[in-house]
């Protein structure tokens, strides 16, 4: 049965011997041992034969064979493989603990093996911060699988039933006798398991073991310092950007000079004699010019000479008229969620009503290192070296693109600059496949920074108007919350014709995406709500450096904004105090199956305590007593990401002669439930929440009615080191009504910190000087502006 | 194209290339080092970060051919496997998140500190502002310095 397997090569690899005769069984014959007991005949659905498929050198990895996700290596060390990627937010070390913990293995003697196409199990790659909510549930059954075949082996070769057997650190010994023991590399070292697994998918894989209950977890918990950060700091990570291959040529993009413009031609003699010239390909509206140099590129692409035609008609309004534009126009789709009650009526009847609109311009993800990546394309078969954090949908979608068969293309998961979603990095993989297969030589891109900050995925626009109605009490009766989302072209995952490359060859969807408009996240008591979202277009739908990608959680930052700003004005009407306030409405909430009512009280309880929160209402009271320019302020904004409950206050500086914001403390209360890495979370979440200051103080993307005018860090700034708080505590909260269950789940950490932050320093700028600021990035020119305008 | 001279972390190169090539491309693609990066190729970020004499110097828009005098990369910081005590505060405070900005400010950090072994708090921030990190690791490179200040 075992020459009919299909394992990854580079696990085959890792094997001292891929002989079939050499397998484990006939392994124990030799040595003694009895046959072992467990078959694959013994699982259930465990069809290994009916996964193997297609043609080529690069097919999937079988995700039901326990070989494709451990090795056991002769020296008693382990590797594990999963379909993951780590952008550096440390899921990779946290993979290697949950899967040490099942396999009872120290975690020093282990590696991890993420992301590449053919050598790791489709999970996916990375996002929606579930890696470790989602993939690490398959990644710790197949090791307690493993640690269960191990026992059963040992059992054989100690003669000694399984339940008197004890596992440490890789080796199993029979009771007290330490004599009587025999290690993981003794039974399986350098051979396969060849056991089958079950599951419908991937998310569904599993044994016939059970993972550990959490009290007798070891490795996790610990705050195990990331094994990639030693070869980020002293120079000796290979990077996808620093691959080098034999006959590379270097290519960079020339993009149409406005939205939408036609190529009508190319002047190929304005660059023909430049040094290291090799080629100009161009497709459509896609162009890119190919030099044996890097720089050589960089030149030619900026000197090439084309002709191109405007479009007909402006492909969108200026960013200035951006928000008018969206509240006007029709929108392409409207969904309302979680409505309940007569919230007209409630409004009618109210004692207090306030309305408020709310802005937040499209943000980018805006790469410290441009989208680059390197193909390679011979002998039929297709490598690509990328960052992709969806490494799987690249390889999917690419082979599409060119028409290749999936087995013959791979994608080379490496490290990279950040990736918060679905970025150009994408895009750059496209570019650098299709020039790669034109030209016959490897071929790297990369992009330029205007072309980064321009041209990459943004974030969606939104408009909001809130309507809320208090009873006599100061209770919260009555919202209606009505949002505009400008999400219409969104970055597609395993598919070709969302890319960038594509579209300016004329490959697009059939219809525009269905795009999405979000609805708050909270566990509010509201008794009459309407929660309405649309979805509104640009005139120019394809090829615009406007199309949207998910950026860290992809909606939530903007919602938030909104409705806790809300909440927060909602409040101050009540004369209430902000944290009082919320704590009322999430008291009098219901309970759900993720006990996000008692994690949210607990994580708003928990930032208060630690903030050490003086009750009393916004504005500050002494902001008129206030000498000097500098008002501080504190606010609080909650909400949940799936999940995952953050709480987070912000106390601010206001600098009422510049408008500067400095955000100077900040306090994250932070449950997603089972910690796996304690610094590693409170790292993630740091991070999370300085990404939020920077999109709430700096980040904005700027266009004419033609192109985009933020292209590079000086018209598109970014946070930096002077605006750093000088104190950062994330409080780990665990708010789980039983938080000893043995079953305690893990949520995702990557974006719950993230996302309450621009509505916390909206609010505690509110609280410094009594002007409510309800459209981001609070720079210094529009604090100034509110504030004269408030005098 | 002509021959430049080069001298990079103690060793002497001798590159054929344009007199305008950037020395950031030089020392990538012919030298094959990997510390310093193109992140902007504008001198705006930092990320290709390299010591020049003492300085930290942006070497995307440096040309080689101007450079005369002692280049030292990331990957010159350490020696016989000994890192630099700002390469042990990174690892110490985990610093990097993604680690492609990293060079530049471990570079900034290293001239900084060269030039003023004891700074304040404000001239740690003044000193590095202009190292750009998109994932945001400004509070744990401050800490970093701070640690090998009190160290």
């Amino acid at each position: 049965m075992s020459t009919t397997l299909r394992l990854p090569k580079a696990v085959e690899d890792a094997l001292l011997s891929v002989n079939p005769s050499t397998s484990r069984r006939n392994f124990l014959k030799s040595s003694g041992a009895l046959v072992l007991s467990c078959s694959i005949s013994a699982v259930p659905g465990g069809n290994v034969l009916a996964q193997v498929a297609g043609e080529g050198p690069y097919p999937d990895p079988d995700y039901l064979q326990l070989d494709t996700w451990i090795v056991i290596h002769p020296d008693n060390t382990a590797t594990f493989f999963v379909g993951k990627t780590d952008g550096g937010q440390g899921t990779g070390t946290a993979f290697r603990q949950m899967m040490c913990d099942e396999l009872d293995i120290a975690y020093d003697t282990t590696s991890l093996v993420m992301g590449s196409t053919d050598t790791t199990p489709d999970q996916g790659g990375s996002g929606g911060s579930d890696g470790i909510e989602r993939d690490g549930w398959p990644m710790r059954r197949v090791a307690a699988e493993a640690r269960r075949v191990l026992l059963d082996l040992a059992s054989e070769h100690l003669e000694t039933p399984v339940a008197e057997l004890t596992v440490s650190d890789a080796t199993i010994s029979a009771g007290a006798d330490t004599a009587k023991s025999v290690t993981y590399s003794e039974l399986v070292g350098g051979q396969r398991f060849d056991i089958a697994l079950t599951g419908n998918n991937i998310n569904a894989t599993r044994g016939m073991a059970d993972v550990k209950p959490v009290n007798e977890l070891r490795v996790v918990g610990q705050s195990i310092q990331r094994y990639d950060i030693p070869a980020k700091v002293d120079g000796s990570l290979t990077w996808a950007v620093d691959v080098k291959l034999p006959g590379m040529v270097h290519a960079r993009n020339v993009r149409p000079p406005v939205a939408g413009a036609m190529l009508r031609s190319i002047d190929e003699s304005s660059v023909a004699e430049m040094p290291g010239f090799v080629r100009v390909i161009s497709r459509g509206n896609y162009v890119a010019v190919i030099c044996e140099r890097e720089e050589q590129a960089i030149n030619a692409a900026r000197q090439l000479q084309a002709d191109w035609a405007p479009p007909s008609e402006a492909p969108f309004p200026a960013s200035d008229e951006l928000f008018d534009y969206m509240r006007s126009v029709t929108p392409m789709s409207s969904h309302e969620a979680d409505s309940q009650g007569d919230p007209d009526a409630a409004l009618a009847t109210a004692d207090r009503v306030i309305e408020a609109d709310y802005e937040v311009p499209i943000q980018g993800h805006t790469a410290i290192g441009p989208a680059h990546a390197l193909a390679d394309f011979s002998g039929g078969q297709l490598t690509i070296y990328s960052n992709d954090m969806k490494s799987y949908g690249l390889r999917n979608g690419v082979a599409q693109f060119l028409d290749l068969p999936r087995e013959q293309v791979r994608v080379v998961y490496m490290d990279g600059p950040q990736v918060y979603g679905r970025t150009a990095a994408d895009d750059a993989g496209f570019e650098a496949a299709f020039l790669a297969h034109e030209l016959g030589r490897p071929v790297r891109v990369q992009w330029m920074r205007d072309e980064e900050t321009a041209w990459d995925t943004k974030g969606p626009a939104y408009t909001f108007k809130l309507r809320g109605g208090l009873d006599a009490d100061g209770k919260v009766i009555a919202l209606d919350y009505d949002a505009r989302a400008l999400d219409y072209n969104h970055l597609g995952y395993n598919v070709p014709d969302t890319v960038l490359i594509a579209q300016l060859m004329g490959i697009r969807p059939e219809s525009p995406a269905e795009g999405r408009a979000a609805t708050p996240a909270s566990k509010y008591a509201i008794p009459n709500r309407r929660l309405t979202a649309h979805v509104v277009s640009l005139p120019m739908i394809w090829e615009t450096p406007l199309r949207t990608g998910n950026l860290r959680d992809p909606n939530g930052p903007q919602v938030t904004l909104a409705f806790e700003s809300f909440i927060d004005e909602l409040a101050a009407e009540a004369e209430a105090d902000p944290v009082e306030f919320r704590l009322d409405m999430l008291t009098r909430s219901p309970e759900d199956d993720l006990f996000r009512r008692a994690r949210s009280l607990a994580a708003v309880r928990a930032a208060a305590d630690a903030y050490g929160w003086d009750t009393r209402p916004s504005p500050n009271p002494r902001i008129a007593a206030t000498a000097g320019p500098i008002l501080p302020g504190r606010g609080i904004a909650y909400t949940y990401r799936s999940g995952t409950i953050a709480a987070t206050i912000a106390e601010v500086e206001v600098n009422r002669e510049t408008g500067r914001v400095w955000v100077k403390r900040l306090v994250c209360a932070h449950d997603c439930g089972l910690v796996i890495n304690p610094g590693g979370l409170r790292q993630t979440v740091e991070c999370a929440m300085l990404h939020g200051v920077s999109r709430a103080l700096w980040e904005e993307l700027q266009f004419d009615n033609e192109k985009v005018t933020s292209v590079d860090w000086t018209s598109h700034p970014s946070l930096r080191h002077s605006d750093t708080p000088e104190s950062i505590d994330v409080v780990i909260v665990n708010g789980d009504p039983k938080p000893d269950r043995p079953d305690l789940p893990p949520y995702g950490a990557g974006e719950g910190g993230h996302k309450p932050m621009i509505a916390a320093i909206a609010n505690a700028i509110h609280d410094a000087t009594g002007v409510r600021l309800r459209r981001p990035p609070f720079r210094r020119e529009r604090v100034l502006a509110a504030l004269k305008a408030y005098t | 194209m002509s021959i430049v001279t080069l001298r990079v972390n103690g060793a002497t190169h001798e590159v054929d290339i344009d007199e305008s090539t950037p020395l950031l491309y030089v020392l990538r693609n012919d030298l094959r080092l990997q510390g310093p990066r193109f992140g902007c190729g504008l001198a705006q970020c930092g990320a290709c970060t390299v010591i020049v004499d003492g300085v930290a110097t942006r070497s995307c828009v440096l040309p080689a051919s101007q450079v005369s005098g002692e280049i030292s990369t990331l990957e010159g910081l350490s020696s016989d496997g000994q890192l630099d005590p700002l390469q042990q505060a990174w690892i110490d405070e985990q610093v990097p998140q993604c680690g492609y900005c990293q060079n530049g400010q471990i570079m900034t950090a290293k001239a900084l500190l060269d030039r003023n072994p004891n700074p304040s708090d404000a001239e740690i921030r003044e000193g590095m502002e202009g190292a750009l990190c998109r994932c945001m690791t400004y509070y744990r490179i401050q800490k970093a310095i701070k640690r090998v200040v009190t160290e």
